[in-house]
């Protein structure tokens, strides 16, 4: 989707501005936000790419002045009524404090314990999957050209770096296909590799020539040059 | 005297999630002390301070090094450090002709079990616009100029493998012990966007 998030490459957002001794957290509330995200993976049931797929979904305006667990909420407010936890009803009766919780409800057997968290996180989840192996379109020391493709759905490929030619410089194995996978289509696992963009590609002729950018980018991204 | 009851805008971001957890809890889906747990996880458990070990055993032990180079998901879990947001890691050096730094132009992909959670400005449109068409301009603005030699490699992290800058070590660092060593890395100098 070619929206707001997707910003490599664009002027005017002005300096970097590091906070200097920054907390963790800035409010309490984005503590919860954050705690309920990963959470919610579970009990609504989504993947890390619908999730991204999700927030790319913010309207470009609201994007831009949202804080990043702002952003995060409205992906559960919208997703938890997508996938049935929620209604929207109920979301409006609790905001406006009439929401009855139902009566005699115990925790479910599925939620996750507080001793469960710090294994499940170092655990965490890869989507390497090699035992997906197929045959490599490309090897090491290729020269490819990226497509130019503008889906109107999830995509991991930047649209700074469409149709400029670059070089495979490693080749990461099979991954989980987060374009087909944020449509829960599916993991569809294709070929990761990572290529290198010389600055003068991507930027034109003015950028410091011994500069380069380095994507990891999935096969279908990419065709022989 | 009529009860005064403060109502709080829908779109509060607070009243939002607190709306939320109360729907949750209420149904039986979360355990509000499931929250704490993650929470607690991710301010006291992981952070830089994960990854400042990581480099100064590279420092110090150069067999340490080359897992770390050929194997970083696995030479990092040696450490302890393994999991969410760092499944499939690569670690990238600096040396004198050499500067790395990471950026996720897409969203904000980070590697957690090493530096924690990002800053606020790793998530924001400045860096994330800038890092990759303008590299030298933002470490400037953290401080860094670089010899026009040396090449700037920028690594957007648009799938799901996770990068980690290994700085150069100082060269006034000679004979200090490893922790000593750890207590001089930064977040920053992780990132890419400063010098150690």
């Amino acid at each position: 989707m070619n929206s707001i998030h997707d910003m490599g490459g664009m002027h005017n957002f002005g300096p970097v501005n590091p906070e200097l001794n920054e907390p963790i957290f800035h409010a309490p509330w984005e503590k919860r936000a954050f705690g309920l995200w990963l959470l919610c993976y579970d009990v609504m049931n989504f993947s890390e790419d619908e999730s991204r797929g999700g927030v790319e979904h913010t309207p470009p305006d609201e994007y831009l002045s949202a804080n990043y667990y702002e952003r995060v909420l409205g992906l559960l407010e919208r997703i938890g009524v997508e996938k049935g936890t929620l209604t929207d009803a109920e979301i409006e009766a609790v905001q406006a404090g009439t929401w009855k919780a139902p009566a005699n409800v115990t925790l479910s057997n599925d939620a996750t314990r507080p001793g469960e968290v710090e294994p499940a996180m170092q655990e965490g989840g890869t989507k390497y999957r090699p035992d997906f192996a197929t045959p490599a379109l490309f090897s090491v020391g290729d020269t490819i050209v990226t497509k130019n493709i503008n889906p109107v759905t999830h995509t991991r490929l930047p649209r700074y770096a469409r149709a400029k030619r670059g070089e495979i410089v490693m080749d990461h194995g099979p991954y989980v296909f987060p374009d087909v996978n944020a449509l829960c289509q599916g993991e569809d696992p294709k070929r990761l590799y990572c290529v290198r963009f010389e600055a003068h590609e991507l930027w034109g002729a003015d950028t410091p020539a011994r500069d380069c950018v380095y994507l990891d980018l999935f096969e279908p991204y990419l065709e022989r040059a | 005297m009529a009860e005064h009851r403060h109502k709080r805008s829908l779109s509060e971001p607070e009243a939002r999630v607190k709306a939320l957890e109360e729907l949750l809890v209420g149904k039986g889906l979360i355990d509000p002390a499931t929250i704490d747990a993650v929470i607690d996880y991710y301010e006291n458990k992981v952070g830089p301070r994960n990854g400042a070990s990581v480099v100064a055993r590279a420092w110090v032990d150069p067999g340490y090094k080359a897992r770390l180079m050929e194997d970083a998901s696995a030479a990092i879990a040696e450490l302890g450090y393994s999991g969410a947001e760092g499944e499939n890691m690569i670690v990238v050096e600096n040396t004198e002709g050499v500067h790395n730094m990471v950026v996720c132009t897409l969203c904000s992909c980070y590697p957690w079990p090493v530096l924690g959670l990002p800053p606020v400005w790793y998530k924001a449109g400045p860096y994330r616009s800038r890092a990759v068409i303008e590299p030298r301009g933002v470490l400037e603005e953290f401080g860094v100029e670089l010899a026009g030699d040396v090449e700037v490699r920028v690594w957007d992290s648009s799938a799901e493998v996770r990068y980690l800058v290994l700085p150069q070590q100082p060269a006034e660092s000679d004979g200090k012990s490893e922790d000593e060593l750890a207590a001089m890395v930064t977040r920053d100098g992780m990132i890419g966007t400063a010098l150690v």
